[in-house]
């Protein structure tokens, strides 16, 4: 059992977790995840690592309910426990194993977009620690969805940006970004993009067209983590490559995003259900017809 | 008894096979104890057995079958737990025919002794019973690691408690047990019932486990020696990573690995509603492969509500699976495609599956595995309709842990180097064995390695 030490809402959804797991935490580094599997019925939930803490031996996870699990997740607090903790998993970002001069040279900047701000702090802690302030683009649909932006402005250079203009800059973050690049002078060497598929399609479309080189980590469906079943491969350029091992960071340039958003639908339906049984528990009796409820 | 009788077996009950095909309960009953001691007078007790040659941890069967004539089950299961830890298990799913059963002298002349069904029948009375295997008898406190919970972990963990180690299993899953649970699904080795209880049995033996820790992520084999005070490794890892074809549309939104699709099934429970992991049934299903995997991905996806075709390249004869699930499947239902192959996966608008190019093959001269070569039949092109496709064309072993172990030699299959008696590898106290090894094999042939790799650490640990 891995017991959770600290249980915070971080913004409507959005929930932020410490939890005890020495294995994981002596081991992992920037761009890692996990998978937590919350009881025995439980499905197994890959989630990137937003901090962790070496001697203390605890990792710390955000996450958005979206579904059936992370809804049930959402219910735990300060002294429950998860079933199953396992991790590091993945390869860590690229920079880590780069030499530190080389990188000093090179400009980056990361790209968070909603829950994606979590994975996306500590690559610039790591930085930071590093020596190297990067510039970071937080997009939120609106200011009460913004997270960890204090966090992230004491170790970055922080532009937030929300959808409906009600705090920071206005528009999505590639609006953002284009106007830093075109019109506020700042050149990048390396983009990092993490939030929903979609969003780092955009990221991509444009820093192709300004001819930035652009990281993306992907978040395809999952069931092992271990390069077991293949649920998570993805086309990159010619190649097939599993997420859970191979990545989950790939070239975004070379990622195709509309198979990836097409297979991440592949459960639409029963996912739906199993939400709706949730929320509605014995008096879902069904009667729609779709769903075998009233069997 | 009549001579006539004793040419053949007595008959196993079974579910029916239309009332099996819409459960996941165990399809094969097993004998009763007045039935186990029918069929055990058909024994010979050979002075020279033949079957003892065909099973691979050389179980006295001669030696345990005596003991289920007199009606003695335990010490028919002391007989058997010399050799094997997982009689249970293999009594089960070992191909027999090709094993202990198929060197028999009683299949001379008629069919040959049920040796797996009488194996099971001991063991599940073991189980039943609650009869202890004989545990450790002076602990020597030297600390051995073995990696991964399947057969051939389980197996050396066992031997070497048995002889004082101090032994911790790393499992990477939330469950231990490799392929028995993940793979084989419940309707022909039940979890709860069989392979739950017989880990049980070897933890009684004092082997600790711990799951969830990837070795190679969460640390590594050099850590595990360095840093934790283990003084020898065995490496059971397995060959879990898929293969795919490579066809266009494979990344289709409905085609599965058959470890996906099984792996959802057997270690998520997908089939029960109560458990969270969905699982995608199909209408019409197209299993691609001959083997054991693809028997029990159709057999899954049939009692899920498919019409389900196995899409093979070969003919029947070269059907690599046990006889008894090409039995089983047929009684079920299931179609067989065979000299088939896929060409193409077709895709709907919305990235899924609905259809599948396939063309017909015919038999040429044989190949370097001495199986003659399916050769295409030009012009033979047709479509399937299928909306699910499941890809059951073999495993390899995972990289994971030898690309993180310095020292340790793989081969061009990525198969760990490994000496086939001692399972010794190329780096001082590391051993391995099993489909981490050998690649995809059998049950017994893993637990065989784990049975020379504990021999070997024992070996090496005591001259240290
Ligand atoms: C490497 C990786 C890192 C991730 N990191 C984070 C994170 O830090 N914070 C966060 O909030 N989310 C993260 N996710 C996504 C998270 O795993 C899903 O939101 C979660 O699994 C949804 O489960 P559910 O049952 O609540 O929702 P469901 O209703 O079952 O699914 C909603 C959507 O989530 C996705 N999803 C469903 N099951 C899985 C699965 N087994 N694996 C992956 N995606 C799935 C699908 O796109 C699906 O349409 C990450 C995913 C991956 C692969
Ligand atoms: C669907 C299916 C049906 C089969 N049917 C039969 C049958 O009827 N009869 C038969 O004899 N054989 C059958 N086989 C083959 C048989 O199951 C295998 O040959 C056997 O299980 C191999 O045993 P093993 O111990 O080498 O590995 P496995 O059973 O594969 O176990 C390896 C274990 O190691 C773990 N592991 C892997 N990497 C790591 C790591 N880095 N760190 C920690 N743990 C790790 C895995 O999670 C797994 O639990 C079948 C196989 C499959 C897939
Ligand atoms: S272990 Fe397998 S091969 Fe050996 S006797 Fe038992 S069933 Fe036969
Ligand atoms: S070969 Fe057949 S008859 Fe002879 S001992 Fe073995 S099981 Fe009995
Ligand atoms: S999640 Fe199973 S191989 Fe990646
Ligand atoms: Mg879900």
């Amino acid at each position: 059992m891995y017991k959770v030490l600290k249980a915070e809402t971080l913004a409507a959804k959005i929930h932020l977790m410490v939890v005890h797991a020495p294995r994981v935490a002596s081991h992992c580094l920037p761009g890692q995840f996990i998978i937590v599997k919350l009881d025995e019925k439980g499905e197994r939930i890959p989630l990137t690592i937003c901090d962790y803490d070496r001697e203390a031996g605890t990792v710390t996870i955000v996450f958005q309910e979206i579904g059936a699990s992370t809804v049930k997740m959402s219910a735990l607090k300060e002294g429950d426990s998860f079933r199953d903790f396992v991790g590091p998993l993945g390869c860590p970002s690229e920079f880590v194993h780069e030499d530190i001069e080389e990188l000093k040279k090179k400009k980056m900047v990361f790209v968070a977009g909603g829950v994606g701000t979590a994975p996306v702090y500590p690559q610039v802690k790591w930085l930071h620690e590093h020596g190297i302030t990067a510039d970071v683009i937080l997009g939120s649909k609106t200011k009460d969805m913004v997270i960890l932006e204090k966090e992230l402005s004491s170790v970055s250079n922080l532009y937030v940006t929300t959808d409906d203009g009600s705090y920071g800059r206005s528009g999505m973050v590639t609006k953002t970004l284009e106007d830093l690049v075109t019109n506020e002078g700042k050149h990048y060497d390396v983009c990092v993009a993490i939030g929903p598929m979609i969003m780092m399609k955009f990221v991509c479309l444009l820093t192709k067209k300004l001819g930035i080189h652009t990281i993306v980590s992907m978040n395809p469906i999952m069931v092992d983590g271990t390069g077991m079943c293949g649920a998570c491969r993805l086309q990159v350029g010619d190649e097939i490559k599993f997420a859970c091992v191979d990545g989950p960071e790939f070239d975004g340039h070379l990622v195709d995003f509309d198979q990836a958003m097409k297979r991440s639908q592949m459960y639409k339906t029963q996912e739906g259900r199993a939400l709706l049984k949730l929320q509605e528990g014995d008096t879902h009796h069904g009667g729609c017809g779709q769903c075998g409820g009233d069997k | 008894m009549a001579d006539a009788k004793m040419l053949k077996k007595v008959p196993v009950r079974e579910q029916d096979p239309k009332v099996r095909a819409t459960n996941f309960e165990e399809v094969c009953l097993g004998y009763n104890q007045e039935e186990a001691m029918e069929e055990a007078q058909r024994c010979l007790g050979c002075k020279k057995p033949k079957c003892v040659e065909g099973c691979p941890v050389s179980i006295n069967i001669p030696g345990f079958i005596e003991h289920i004539k007199e009606g003695n089950m335990e010490e028919a299961y002391k007989v058997i737990g010399l050799s094997s830890a997982l009689p249970a298990i293999c009594g089960r799913v070992c191909p027999q025919e090709s094993q202990c059963e198929g060197q028999c002298i009683r299949g001379k002349k008629g069919e040959a002794v049920s040796i797996g069904k009488l194996e099971r029948f001991v063991a599940d009375y073991a189980l039943e019973h609650d009869i202890k295997p004989a545990g450790a008898e002076v602990k020597n406190g030297h600390k051995v690691a073995v990696i991964g919970s399947g057969p051939s972990g389980l197996t050396c963990a066992g031997d070497l408690a048995k002889a004082g180690y101090d032994v911790t299993v790393f499992e990477a899953l939330h469950e231990l047990g490799g392929v028995l649970v993940y793979g084989i699904p419940e309707f022909r080795l039940p979890k709860q019932k069989v392979v739950k209880k017989e880990i049980e049995k070897v933890k009684e033996l004092g082997v600790k486990f711990e799951t969830n820790v990837v070795i190679g992520k969460s640390t590594t084999i050099d850590q595990l020696i360095e840093d934790e005070g283990f003084e020898a490794v065995f490496i059971g890892s397995g060959a879990g990573l898929p293969m795919f074809m490579g066809i266009p549309g494979e990344n289709a939104s409905g085609v599965f690995s058959a470890n996906e699709y099984l792996t959802r099934s057997n270690l998520m429970k997908a089939f029960d509603d109560s458990y969270d992991t969905p699982i995608a049934a199909g209408k019409k299903v197209a299993v691609v492969g001959g083997g054991n995997v693809a028997m029990d991905a159709a057999r899954t996806a049939l009692r899920l509500g498919a019409e389900v075709h196995i899409v093979y390249r070969r003919s029947e004869a070269e059907l690599p699976a046990r006889a008894e699930e090409v039995h089983h499947a047929k009684e079920e239902g299931i179609i067989f495609d065979l000299l088939t192959n896929p060409k193409e996966i077709l895709v709907d608008e919305n990235g899924h599956v609905n259809g599948m190019k396939v063309v017909k093959m015919e038999l040429g001269e044989p190949d370097a595995s001495g199986r003659r070569r399916p050769v295409e039949i030009s012009g033979s092109e047709y479509e399937m309709d299928v909306d699910t496709v499941i890809m059951s064309l073999g495993t390899s072993p995972n990289p994971l842990i030898s690309s993180t172990t310095k020292g340790l030699n793989i081969n061009k299959r990525r198969c760990i180097v490994a000496e086939e008696e001692t399972g010794k590898t190329s780096k001082d106290g590391v051993y391995a064995g099993g489909d981490a090894v050998t690649g995809a094999a059998t049950v017994i042939l893993a637990m065989g390695a784990g049975k020379a790799g504990a021999r070997g650490i024992d070996e090496y640990l005591k001259n240290k």
